[in-house]
């Protein structure tokens, strides 16, 4: 990652996801200038957001006067590409953005949405922040966090096994072991 | 005199109402605590057959791990299976019928899908206040209790979608009343690492689940019964 040297600076996209939950708190957050100031500081060319059932629209811009171009939209089918040619995604904290992320080993800022009820979603976040596989943020933070984060500091996220359960549950049910 | 006889023979009927109101209650009760204390113990039968199998899924990340969890399940064990989603997600019902596609593709001469595919009335939606969600929990349950009938599973799989809770609860009664006996198995979403979600909290204390697993060391601190796997994705 880091800053390209010879001034010609390849396409470096942050994609922004909220998956199936509207989340405009985020995307206005993202859309701001302070955000997308601090995105081109740190080497970012292109800001795609997928906005999900949100009503905010953020504003589409070309990039091509030097600042950061930007686009979005509602949904797609899968967001396996988009994630494939990101230098950088900023999710919701929902755990399957988060897990199908981490398994493609793209950097990862997760923005805890702070008007949801119940909100078991920061657990998580707040989790493996802890753990080093991924920064936490909140919207008003956001700015800070993308200024400040050191993405080389971050540990990738080996995959996990369901395996154990499904021994458990086949030893229980009187299957016998392979 | 004749209205002495008909006092003590009125006594005499609501006295039987009473008794068999009291022996039914009393049979039911024994059939609770017995399935509570069978509940969790792993079956006897040595190399059952294949089990029909209940899987429910949930909007969000639920279906995803699900889907990773039947992924390392053999599926000729866990045949014919049916699968539940909340009425409004048609997602979770889509990516379970292409797993089951893909499912039957790579099997060679085998009789196609033997999957099914419903939706249920939802408990609660996201978001929906705990006080008009019990209106709606009744509601479910009541579609819940028909599409149990009908398929009267030996083996059901949720991991915390609201709409799971229904489903496990007349499985245990169920249980009670020997109409099947099913093995339940819960998986805590690994969503939750501090605190069990209301489903899993709800079949956790009642003793509902035969096992319950968690995926993070803080969970299986509280909540000692369940077993820890660790993460499933």
């Amino acid at each position: 990652m880091g800053e390209s040297l010879d001034g010609v600076k390849g396409k470096r996209v942050v994609f922004v996801t909220v998956g199936t939950t509207r989340f405009d708190a985020l995307v206005k957050v993202v859309d701001s200038q302070e955000v997308k100031d601090e995105l081109l500081r740190r080497g970012y060319t292109n800001l795609l957001i997928q906005m999900g059932r949100g009503s905010y629209l953020p504003t589409k811009s070309t990039g091509d006067d030097g600042s950061l171009a930007v686009d979005y939209f509602t949904f797609s089918s899968s967001i396996v590409e988009h994630l494939k040619s990101a230098s950088l995604v900023i999710s919701h904290a929902g755990s399957g953005s988060i897990f199908e992320t981490m398994r493609f080993g793209k950097p990862l800022i997760v923005v805890v949405n702070e008007d949801l009820m119940d909100n078991h979603q920061s657990e998580l976040a707040e989790e493996l922040a802890e753990r080093k596989h991924l920064y936490c943020a909140r919207p008003p933070t956001l700015h800070l966090t993308i200024a400040s984060m050191d993405l080389k500091s971050l540990v990738p996220y080996s995959p996990g096994d369901a395996t154990p359960v499904a021994k458990l549950i086949n030893r229980f049910l009187g299957f016998p072991e392979d | 005199m004749e209205k002495n006889i008909s006092c003590s023979f009125s006594d005499l009927s609501s006295n039987l109402g009473i008794s068999c109101f009291i022996a039914f209650i009393t049979i039911i009760l024994v059939r609770v605590i017995y399935v509570i204390y069978r509940t969790g113990k792993p079956l006897s039968k040595r190399s059952p057959q294949a089990l029909s199998t209940l899987i429910v899924l949930g909007s969000g990340g639920h279906t995803a791990e699900m889907i990773n969890l039947l992924l390392v399940l053999q599926k000729d064990r866990f045949t014919p299976r049916f699968f539940i989603a909340a009425a409004t997600d048609n997602m979770s019902i889509q990516k379970a019928r292409v797993l089951e596609s893909s499912w039957a593709d790579s099997q060679s001469g085998v009789k196609g899908i033997s999957a099914e595919f419903m939706q249920i009335y939802r408990s609660r939606e996201v978001g929906q206040s705990y006080i008009t969600s019990v209106w709606t929990t009744l509601v479910a349950m009541v579609h819940a209790l028909w599409l149990m009938i009908k398929i009267r599973p030996q083996v059901v799989l949720c991991n915390g979608p609201g709409t799971c809770f229904p489903l496990c609860v007349i499985a245990f009664i169920f249980k009670v009343i020997g109409i099947r006996w099913s093995s339940i198995f819960y998986v805590e979403s690994i969503a939750r690492v501090k605190r069990l979600s209301l489903s899993g909290l709800l079949l956790y204390k009642l003793r509902i689940a035969d096992q319950f697993f968690v995926q993070w060391p803080q969970l299986h601190r509280k909540y000692p019964r369940a077993h820890y796997v660790g993460c499933l994705m």
